[in-house]
């Protein structure tokens, strides 16, 4: 193959965005070719530089505070806006009931054809957006594995294996009690560049060890994983591949303190 | 966008419901920063970001009844990146609104300089002063591929544009910052 042809693949090869065959003949080229080898290894450490030194820039506060104003507003022109209708509503009631029985008919019927783990990925990443919105990240703030384990005991029943992955570029920044799937459990909080990764931790007995594939919710990722007894549910914006690469770590038998 | 649709913050007023405020709380709402970050660096100046995310969102609460996808990240992205390079084109025209053209909107165009002088100019600047000089559609693309990790689809949904224009801006975007950063100055481009 010309190099001129692969020269112009090397960018979504280093993505990892060819499909499989156009993957094969770059790779197959870049073996043979030195010229196109430079130029993707000079790709890659652009691509690292840009990760490593670009400022994540957050909304300032007070952008925040201007959205969050305009979101109340909307919801107060919503408000009025329904409030000729009250009346309608009351003697309508008994209607609404029947709509409501019929509702409840179709939610049974339904609920049992969804997987299990899409229930619990839906607590998830609602506990997760709860975790960014509320400015309730961490209960205990540190680096420290050996802070935040400690952290967690006399306030759950269990214990949740804590590592810090700093070294892999995952440093923890901390940990949180959460409630999912009805009991409480432990939240632990990463970053990834300026990701947030939630990692929410329970026991679980009888499942098989091993990581699920990622599931997609409202655009988080949510991987789920079990090793030594515990469930491990992780969630991000992050991207699919990097979340997963995390969750191999968090799921590693060298990830036990 | 239409001139119509840049002029829509002077409409009718936007609500929402307690059912749509909720939906839009877990579907919208945690790409605020995501939002700022990509009309930062489209911009390039905090106020004007802040600006054009709050309209942005304006915009967003107003269509939200409409808005049926899975995808809350690349809907609001695309809401704010359209606000951004509308205000783009007030500023280079001077106030006229121009039609956004594609082909003729290159780092060529952006540039007064040859790209051969601009890899001379900004040798020794840091990668983030290179990926200032990029034309606003390049930085938005190497934006969202490397600090918002989106895959080319999700870009694509973004910028409202084919896969395939997304792989060859990126290629394009990463090939002229190498030249500009000076480490790629031997590749013709």
């Amino acid at each position: 193959m010309a190099s001129a042809h692969v020269f112009d693949r090397l960018s979504a090869f280093l993505d990892d965005e060819l499909d499989p065959v156009a993957s094969g003949e770059v790779s197959q080229h870049l073996e043979s070719c030195p010229d196109c080898s430079a130029a993707l290894a000079r790709q890659r450490e652009l691509s690292e530089n840009l990760r490593r030194d670009l400022e994540y820039h957050r909304a300032p506060d007070l952008l925040r505070a201007r959205v969050m104003r305009d979101l109340r507003a909307a919801g107060r022109r919503g408000a009025v806006r329904s409030r000729p209708a009250a009346q309608a509503w009351r003697w309508l009631g008994a209607a609404a009931a029947v709509i409501a029985v019929g509702g409840g008919t179709w939610i049974v019927a339904t609920l049992p054809r969804e997987r299990p783990e899409a229930a619990t990925a839906r607590e998830a990443v609602s506990g997760h957006i709860r975790s960014l919105m509320a400015n309730h990240l961490t209960d205990v703030a540190s680096t420290d594995q050996h802070t935040v384990k400690p952290w967690f005991s006399g306030r759950l029943d269990f214990s949740p294996p804590v590592t810090d992955f700093a070294a892999a570029n995952y440093p923890l920044v901390g940990g949180r009690l959460d409630y999912l799937q009805g009991r409480p459990v432990a939240a632990l909080v990463y970053m990834h560049r300026m990701h947030v990764i939630n990692v929410f931790v329970w026991p679980m007995s009888d499942a098989h060890e091993g990581i699920a594939p990622a599931l997609t919710q409202r655009g988080f990722h949510v991987i789920h994983g079990t090793r030594a007894g515990m469930a491990y549910w992780v969630v991000s914006d992050l991207n699919a591949e990097e979340l997963a690469a995390f969750a191999q770590l968090i799921t590693a038998p060298s990830g036990k303190p | 966008m239409t001139h119509e649709e840049s002029r829509e913050t002077t409409g009718p007023e936007p609500h929402l419901s307690p059912r749509e405020r909720e939906r839009f709380d877990e579907c919208v709402l945690p790409y605020l920063d995501a939002a700022y970050n990509l009309a930062r660096y489209l911009l390039r100046d905090g106020d004007q970001a802040e600006e054009a995310v709050q309209e942005a969102f304006l915009r967003a609460i107003r269509h939200f009844g409409g808005f049926r996808g899975a995808d809350g990240r690349a809907w609001i992205l695309s809401i704010v990146r359209n606000t951004c390079f509308t205000q783009l084109r007030r500023r280079r025209s001077g106030g006229a609104m121009v039609e956004f053209d594609e082909e003729a909107h290159s780092l060529e165009a952006e540039l007064s300089a040859p790209e051969a002088d601009l890899a001379r100019a900004i040798a020794s600047e840091s990668v983030h002063e290179g990926l200032g000089r990029l034309g606003a559609e390049f930085r938005e693309a190497l934006v969202l591929r490397e600090l918002e990790g989106l895959s080319y689809k999700e870009i694509a949904h973004v910028m409202g544009v084919p896969i395939g224009t997304v792989m060859s801006r990126l290629a394009r975007a990463r090939k002229q910052l190498l030249l500009a950063l000076g480490a790629g100055a031997k590749e013709s481009v």
